[in-house]
């Protein structure tokens, strides 16, 4: 067993020194009842070979997308992964190391987040960020659960453009609590009135921008109305390579902000892990969930890193934390900034417009088909689209084809009839040319 | 002008028996350690006897802070967020957290005086 | 950093011995926004299509910058690398951090989950086209249950305090289904943190427990405090102090009996993970740290997973979404109007989090299980509990350990040892890093005074433990010899950094880089 290194020999010159006979003795304390929990029926060990041989092929059943040309978004994005992060990512000084609660020996972790909150705070807009959260869709609730605690009221107002897994994870977490949460139906052509249900009792209103249907929005009157009456504003943003080209959301009023990290850090790797983004402002700093990196010196006077404000937290709060949250994502964290090392300022834009362009493109081609309809007049890389049939049945045939089309609002509202025709399409910079031309050719070929 | 403390290391300085100043040891200090942040009460709330009125917390350590006579708020500590370290230096004086108008008379009843805190201090 | 440095002035200190501040491979380094070449990227990017229209920004383009520097790949390989250095992982060495179950993490989960069919699956494409993803949670999940002989398991939440909320969600919907939700969550004073603020998050009243001086629940303390209000008991076995407790059966019966459900916090779950099925200790939900019991690497704080196994009381209340195997192939459950869920009999309580769980974690988790096999999963409870012993029988007679063994998988003492010498626990702690170990965990537990924690796990060979086991001795020796004081209260001596000032991080918090031009304006 190549993982384990006690030798038999070792094991009873081990047993020899704490004095007992055989390891059996070591568990004496559990009841008679429950012993002999062996697991028998599972298979023994297996060689590297046989594991990788196993695992390739189920890995070998899954279309990837590789295999077929990939038009999907909703929340996770296909982007390319430079080969340099991923070496990065895997150095074992990252990889293997736990949360760096001994700054002295985790300056690495430490500077990395210390990097990673200062990315996040300049792409969102707001002056603070934490260390990261499990993905968008939790950061999003605690975005939620913190208003509360901030403004001292209940009730919780969730846009109809929303990501309807963040509105569903948003709805759990404050089940037990006493919010009030008000989420509104889908809302594909953004017409919603959100500053006509704001009053004195809103903590909150979420919006995402762009929306999941694709809308992208100035959220300035939003966010003035919320003001107003001293609710807060929390903006998702599920595709962060977004902000590269788009007004951020903290100039646009925000009070927090929350982000699926995923699109600029890893592969979908079937929708997880990803890595929760957090801003929000200095005022609010000590009510935020997760932990936080700060500056600090040693005692030699050198410039060091530490995680700070952990009296907020679980460990030292116990039932009053602000969060239960202990785990954050690091090393999605790390693949983050990474990332956006790499690409500077100039990547990180030139890397939006090459989306938005390569998107716009496909949105003026798809529009040249008889019933199709582009639905948002803005967007970044990704739109709704309403199509003359079925669109489940459409994104079925053509992954038959070889491309994944789109994701149908089915998939997420079944019971809304009217979303039968509507389906989700987006456009990185993997889309190139020839795929966009044989999505197009292929989706007339099945209309 | 009278100080009275409690089990939970909070004191109470009457001042001309209508104004109640609060604060917290240096027993209470010095087991948090070096204080970082401390949070006040707005003026204008009411606090019962007993109620959380701030919170004090040090690098490893938060701690409640429960009024120790019932009143009404009329100032706090403006100094404090700024410099709480002023709680580990001068705990019993500058450090002080907010001041109380009070009902009528405090019920002093479960409070210790001085020589009472310190004995019960000691037995800690 | 203080006004007036420079970011050199900042690094070198004022007792570096040389001119850089850098110690032979130990080398300074700043932050990226302070090696800023505008204009530079180590991307290039494919050119942009022509559009017919311009953009469809509606009016919403971002005017200013980001701010974000301009670097080059090799600056930015160079970069993280020397970051890299200034860490301590599992790779590096000995890390027996207790409660953390820091064990070896496979490079083969690494590969496989790089594997395109694996990485490169988007996480709603058509369900024809994932049956290969929908297999392996499935088969995680069989193991899973297999392991611990429970009939459910949910596999969506993403870490272990996710799974606790899980769990308790779990249990709050069944009590609410039987009509009755309960006010009071039970918890023994020697519990995790999480587990107080999980209950809390669920709108539960925490009551504490008081362990015995066996290191124990009092059973008898518990059964006092069970009623008709007492919705739970969260219990961690093997406990926070590394004993198993041997009363369990009789505590979940005792639950059971006052209408209670008991959850189990599994992050000890390594010690008896092949030794005792967790449905023999009536238990009703437990989570599993993937990142710990399974080797899947904790990545300095992330990230993990925490499928969380069910009884047959909490089973239909599980979140969404879920796999199910159907003649068919296997069907993913999104929506509890899915034939699957409600014709089922599930009624489930909602949805943890986006998407479909932590998958790349599961891919490496099912990977180590495959290696290790029933088999090898037995012998490693076995060999992390012989190691925890074996520190213990080492370290005894120099150290104080609380409670009488034997211990399972980690090994608790507490600071009577260093009684009148001045040195603390976080001194002793801090000399260890000096000789080359990553600490234990300090002052936690709390129910025994200045604790120390030590969790070998498996991974370790018996040359490693005897080579800690002697600088443990001669450091314990030193301590007590009164003459090294302030050798102590200065350690570490020889890291990247010595200690840092978290009182001044704590006081004026600076959470993110500032160009000091912005500072000079402000």
């Amino acid at each position: 067993m190549r993982y384990l290194p006690l030798t038999d020999d070792d094991r009873k010159a081990m047993l020899d020194a704490v004095g007992v006979a055989s390891v059996d003795d070591l568990f004496r304390d559990v009841p008679d009842s429950a012993r002999g929990g062996e697991p028998t029926d599972l298979p023994d060990h297996a060689s590297e070979m046989a594991v990788e041989r196993t695992l390739s092929a189920m890995a070998r059943k899954n279309v990837t997308g590789q295999d077929a040309a990939s038009f999907l978004g909703c929340g996770a994005y296909r982007h390319h992964v430079p080969a340099s992060l991923d070496y990065i990512i895997q150095r074992g000084e990252f990889l293997t190391a736990y949360t760096p609660y001994q700054p002295e020996i985790a300056q690495g972790t430490l500077q990395y987040l210390y990097e990673f909150q200062t990315q996040v705070s300049m792409m969102t807009g707001l002056p603070v960020a934490n260390a990261s959260m499990y993905d968008g869709a939790t950061a999003c609730a605690e975005a939620c659960a913190m208003a509360i605690r901030v403004t001292k009221r209940d009730r919780v107002l969730l846009s109809g453009g929303l990501h309807p897994h963040y509105t569903a994870t948003t709805e759990t977490f404050l089940k037990h609590t006493s919010a009030e949460v008000e989420a509104l139906g889908p809302n594909p052509l953004a017409v919603e009135d959100l500053v006509g249900r704001v009053d004195s009792r809103t903590a909150c209103v979420v919006v995402q921008n762009p929306d999941f249907f694709g809308h992208l929005k100035d959220l300035t009157t939003l966010a003035d109305a919320c003001h107003e009456v001293g609710a807060l504003l929390v903006v998702a943003v599920a595709e962060p390579l977004s902000l590269g080209l788009v007004n951020p959301p903290g100039e646009m009023g925000a009070d927090i902000v929350v982000a699926e990290g995923q699109s600029l850090a890893t592969p979908t790797n079937f929708g997880g892990p990803g890595v929760g983004l957090f801003a929000t402002r200095e005022k609010f700093m000590r009510q935020m969930p997760g932990r936080l990196c700060g500056e600090t010196v040693d005692e030699d006077g050198r410039r060091g890193f530490v995680l700070t404000l952990s009296t907020r937290e679980q460990h030292i709060r116990r039932e009053k934390a602000t969060s239960n949250i202990c785990t954050n994502s690091g090393l999605i964290a790390l693949a983050f900034t990474v990332h956006m090392t790499l690409l500077g300022e100039a990547g990180f834009t030139g890397l939006a417009e090459v989306n938005h362009a390569t998107a716009v493109r496909l949105a003026e081609k798809l529009e040249q088909i008889k019933g199709v309809k582009v639905i948002p007049s803005a967007f970044f890389n990704e739109f709704a689209v309403r199509l003359p049939k079925d669109a489940t049945e459409v994104v079925d045939k053509l992954a038959d084809k070889g491309i994944l089309a789109g994701v149908p609002a089915a998939r997420f509202w079944p019971e809304y009839e009217e979303l039968a025709d509507v389906m989700m399409v987006a456009a990185t910079e993997l889309n190139d040319e020839a795929a966009i031309d044989a999505y197009v050719a292929a989706l007339k070929e099945v209309l | 002008m009278t100080m009275w403390f409690t089990k939970d290391h909070e004191w109470v300085r009457v001042e001309d028996g209508n104004t109640a100043t609060v604060g917290i040891t240096h027993y209470a200090q010095e087991q948090l350690g070096d204080v970082v942040f401390v949070e006040l009460p707005e003026v204008g709330r009411s606090l019962a006897k007993g109620e959380e009125a701030a919170v004090v917390e040090s690098v490893k350590a938060a701690s409640e802070v429960y009024s120790p006579v019932a009143g009404e708020v009329v100032a706090f500590n403006k100094d404090l967020p700024d410099a709480p370290g002023t709680v580990n230096t001068s705990p019993e004086n500058e450090g002080w957290f907010y001041q109380l108008k009070l009902d009528g008379d405090p019920d002093t009843s479960d409070l210790m005086d001085q020589a009472a805190y310190d004995d019960y201090v000691a037995s800690l | 950093m203080p006004e007036g440095m420079n970011p050199m002035d900042a690094m070198q200190g004022a007792n570096s011995p040389t001119v850089t501040g850098n110690k032979g491979l130990q080398v300074e380094e700043p932050l990226i926004f302070e090696m800023d070449s505008p204009g530079k990227s180590a991307v290039d990017l494919p050119p942009a299509p022509e559009t017919a229209g311009g953009d469809r920004l509606g009016g919403l383009k971002r005017k200013g910058r980001v701010g974000l520097p301009g670097l080059s790949e090799p600056e930015v390989v160079r970069h993280y690398t020397r970051l890299s250095q200034k860490n301590y992982g599992i790779d590096t060495g000995f890390f027996p951090l207790g409660s953390c179950t820091m064990k070896h993490n496979p490079r083969l989960n690494e590969k496989l989950a790089r594997l395109s069919g694996f990485s490169d699956v988007h996480p709603f494409q058509p369900t024809k086209t994932v049956q290969g993803a929908l297999e392996l949670i499935d088969t995680l999940a069989d193991w899973l249950k297999r392991m611990t002989g429970m009939p459910a398991v949910a596999m969506s939440p993403a870490a272990g305090a996710h799974g606790e909320l899980a769990g308790m969600l779990a249990i709050r919907a069944a009590l609410e289904a039987r009509g009755d939700a309960r006010s009071i969550v039970l918890v023994p004073e020697s519990a995790h943190g999480t587990n107080p603020a999980t209950a809390a998050a669920v709108g539960y009243k925490v009551r504490s427990i008081p362990a015995n001086d066996a290191g124990r629940v009092d059973v008898d303390a518990l059964k006092d405090a069970l009623g008709p209000d007492v919705a739970a008991f969260m219990i961690t076995n093997p406990n926070t102090c590394g004993l198993f407790e041997r009363d369990m059966v009789e505590i979940s019966a005792a639950c059971h009996e006052a209408g209670a459900l008991v959850y189990m916090d599994g992050a000890n779950y390594n010690a008896i993970m092949g030794r005792v099925k967790i449905a023999d200790l009536g238990v009703d939900a437990m989570h599993i740290n993937l990142h710990k019991t399974f080797s899947t690497p904790h990545g300095g704080g992330g990230p993990g997973s925490g499928p969380t196994v069910l009884s047959d009381a909490l089973a239909p209340f599980a979140p969404l979404p879920f796999v199910v195997k159907q003649d068919s192939g296997w069907h993913l459950v999104e929506h509890e109007a899915d034939p699957a869920c409600k014709g089922a009999g599930k009624t489930p309580f909602g949805r943890m989090k986006g998407y479909h769980g932590q998958f790349g974690v599961f891919v490496r988790a099912l990977s180590y299980m495959m290696s290790m096999g029933g088999d090898g999963l037995r012998q490693a409870s076995d060999d992390a509990v012989l190691n925890a012993n074996y520190l213990m029988a080492k370290l005894s007679d120099v150290l104080t350990p609380s409670f009488e063994g034997p211990t399972m998988h980690e090994a608790l003492f507490d600071d009577r040892f260093l009684k009148d010498t001045g040195v603390s626990t976080l001194d002793f702690s801090k000399a260890l890093i000096d000789e080359g170990f990553h600490p234990m965990t300090m002052y936690f537990p709390l129910v025994v005074h200045g604790a120390l924690l030590m969790e070998p796990t498996e991974t370790e060979s018996r040359q490693t433990l005897d080579v800690f086991i002697t600088a443990v001795r001669a450091l314990a020796e030193k301590a007590r010899s009164g003459q090294a004081k302030e050798y102590f209260a200065a350690a570490p001596h020889l890291t990247p950094r010595r200690r840092l000032d978290e009182t001044r991080a704590a006081r004026k918090p600076v959470l993110r880089w500032t160009a000091p031009e912005a500072t000079a304006d402000a």
